[in-house]
């Protein structure tokens, strides 16, 4: 029994040796996240969202909606685009990186959940739209609805990894099986929610600032969200590779530069095309005046340096071969996705009220400590399941 | 992962079922119902008494209104609040500096209502005869009502660790009861008007036509955000008297209905064309495997 808690969870190390091998940087710096946020948290449950957050009856949704929610959605995209490109597409290179995409899923979307309860008002009463009081109209019905199952997915679309680590031959199996049907599932979950969340805003047309709001919000976030799902790909491979090099096998060759430079391209493109739709919706609004804004201003910093530019950096780091400045440019798209969400919840909306919301550092230290924990998390499992690497005793089954 | 013909069939039959269950219910946002209760509020008749408010505060139990009684209440401008369903402000009349105008708020009462519309699970819902009602134990606490309303109605209880959403429910209760709402019964003035919706839309366009000198042309909410039970008149441009007036004539629920029904050729349209491309490359596959097979046998 000590041995398999020794292999399985202390990564073959004494408890001594394995307590001794936490002390780091890193850890300290997250120890101390942990320890300052966890407290806020447990402040917020007791004395309300009003004592914690800078929220207000005119602005209800702030931070945790726009950075945890709906940025943490876009990001976690990886996981459906990646298994589709691999076991729908058929595009058998980009195997090795559709594990590590799964779980960045998989933890994305966990985690979206929890910053949706800490900011929901009643949390315990989440299950109510999903048991038994069907809002059938509303956006956010399909959105709760699709999340829940697409949780489901990813954990299911994992499980292979998790029962290798467990030695359950047979159960693993029966998982692999359920491959396909799951990641066509998981593409159509994923094409409702992802857009849904975008529709969310289809609601506040007087609201909104005019260059932001258009009909077209659910495409918008739909393309972005896969646009940033390659760009997380591009940075979370690159910062495995590096960080987790005990974890890669020496023998196993995996080109992650040829991937790195393929995702590239496809980022590049849809970029391209996420660009002019973005202009389409320009047009469709007529609002080319506002262009001399402030906002408009704004409005043009986040689609020429946030979309135009990256489309073309990508394009420059494809054509010559140059996968530090692809993976430098994936970083930027993904914050450039970021600045959208936060953009469409925070910015543009109320922009016409006196009353604007700025989070409070409680709110800022609350979203900081989830995103911590998840990455502690992605961490824990990757050095003891075959993420990264692929089980000795399942080699022959990866073909 | 052999794709067989019968998990195909199971995979899309699971998918089409999916897809026509939730079609008739997704497809549809709520109907117009546009009869139903209404309350015609006309700005000229309001003195400022505000036996409004303390009716409101006395039936739903709320804390007395602010300085009761107090004409300074008038010198801020006041909102609602998770504990005070209305409010009375007082605005200079351009016209006649001597008798300033006052406007009540409170919930609209949508005939298509943004905030039923948003809740994911009918925690707010419009009934037949007009009020916006809430049922408390089905809220979320996910505040998108208060991002959809376009009047800013639905009040957050933020400094509460279970907080509910308040707002005005137009006495859903003692309509039930064949009572008027407890501000209409209370006003003394004749500036509130309970009625059917209807009859009310014709009463206030009779009154702008009698004294169309006086009246501005417009019954605020006749088509606001496609209608609204509580209708007002006035003699003040509504602007001036802190009407939003950027509140378009669309329902709302229409707005979200586009997005909705893409829901259902989601579900039946993805399975389909995601298993061709799958059928496809894997047929791909296997004509490269037996080409590769065939050159070799020729090189023996």
């Amino acid at each position: 029994m000590s041995k398999w808690i020794a292999d399985r969870l202390l990564m073959g190390m004494t408890p001594g040796a394995y307590l001794r091998s936490l002390v780091t940087p890193f850890n300290l710096v997250a120890a101390l996240i942990l320890t300052a946020g966890v407290p806020v948290i447990i402040y917020r449950f007791v004395y309300g969202l009003g004592a914690a957050t800078n929220l207000s009856q005119v602005n209800p949704w702030g931070l945790w909606i726009g950075l945890d929610v709906l940025s943490g959605v876009a990001l976690a995209a990886g996981g459906f685009t990646l298994a589709a490109t691999v076991y729908i597409f058929g595009l058998k290179q980009y195997h090795a990186v559709v594990r590590p995409a799964v779980l960045t899923g998989f933890l994305g979307y966990a985690f979206v959940v929890v910053g949706l309860l800490v900011d929901l008002g009643r949390p315990w009463k989440l299950p109510v739209p999903i048991v038994y009081s069907f809002g059938t109209t509303s956006v956010m019905f399909e959105v709760a609805w699709c999340v829940c199952l697409y949780n489901i997915v990813l954990f299911l679309e994992f499980a292979p990894a998790a029962l290798e680590w467990l030695g359950l031959r047979k159960a693993r199996e029966w998982a692999v099986r359920m491959t396909l049907g799951l990641t066509v599932f998981g593409v159509m979950l994923s094409t409702l929610h992802q857009s849904s969340l975008g529709a969310l805003f289809l609601l506040t047309p007087e609201k909104m600032h005019p260059l932001w709001y258009s009909p077209f919000i659910p495409i918008y976030f739909f393309v972005s969200a896969v646009i940033a799902g390659l760009s997380m790909v591009i940075v979370e491979s690159g910062l495995s590779h590096r960080i987790f090099r005990s974890q890669i096998d020496p023998n196993e060759h995996v080109d992650l530069d040829r991937i790195t430079l393929g995702l590239g391209r496809a980022a590049s493109i849809l970029l391209f095309a996420y660009f002019f739709l973005r202009l389409q919706g320009l047009a469709d609004s007529q609002n080319w005046a506002l262009l001399n804004t402030p906002y408009g201003y704004w409005f043009l910093c986040e689609v020429l340096g946030f979309v135009l530019l990256p489309c073309f950096l990508y394009a420059h780091g494809v054509r010559r071969r140059k996968p530090a400045l692809v993976r430098g440019t994936a970083a930027w798209t993904v914050l450039g996705v970021v600045v959208y969400r936060l953009n469409i919840s925070v910015v543009a909306f109320n922009w016409n009220v006196a009353n604007r919301y700025v989070p409070s550092w409680m709110e800022i230290l609350t979203s900081v400590t989830i995103i911590t924990v998840g990455v502690l998390t992605f961490r824990w499992i990757v050095n003891r399941m075959p993420v990264l690497r692929e089980h000795p005793a399942y080699r022959e089954a990866h073909q | 992962m052999e794709l067989s013909r019968r998990k195909f069939l199971k995979l899309a039959g699971a998918a089409g079922a999916a897809g026509a269950a939730l079609a008739p219910c997704a497809a549809r946002a709520s109907t117009a119902i546009l009869g139903g209760r209404g309350l015609l509020i006309d700005t000229t008749r309001c003195v400022g008494c505000r036996a409004c408010e303390a009716a409101c505060s006395e039936k739903n139990a709320l804390p007395e209104p602010a300085l009761a009684g107090d004409d300074r209440v008038f010198d801020v401008r006041r909102t609602t609040a998770p504990h005070v369903y209305t409010v009375v402000n007082r605005y200079p009349n351009p016209k006649d500096a001597s008798a300033p105008r006052y406007v009540k708020t409170q919930c609209m009462h949508c005939v298509e209502p943004a905030c039923a519309s948003a809740c994911p699970a009918k925690a707010l819902e419009r009934t037949a005869s007009g009020p916006v009602v809430y049922h408390q134990e089905r809220c979320l606490g996910c505040r998108y009502c208060m991002v959809a309303c376009p009047f800013g109605v639905p009040q957050f209880e933020y400094d509460k660790a279970a907080p509910y959403i308040r707002k005005c429910s137009f006495c859903a209760d003692r309509q039930a009861a064949g009572q008027l709402p407890a501000c209409a019964d209370a006003c003394p003035s004749g500036a509130l008007q309970f009625g059917d919706r209807a009859a009310l839309l014709e009463e206030a366009r009779t009154r702008i036509y009698q004294d169309p000198e006086k009246y501005v042309h417009h019954v605020y909410g006749e088509t606001e955000a496609g209608g609204t039970s509580v209708l007002y008149i006035t003699d003040v441009p509504f602007e001036r008297l802190g009407f939003r007036t950027n509140v378009g004539s669309t329902s709302y629920p229409a707005m979200t209905q586009t997005a909705l029904s893409a829901v259902p050729f989601i579900l039946t349209l993805w399975p389909p064309v995601l298993m061709g491309l799958y059928a496809i490359n894997k047929r791909r596959d296997a004509v490269a495997r037996e080409a590769a097979g065939e050159s070799e046998s020729h090189h023996e």
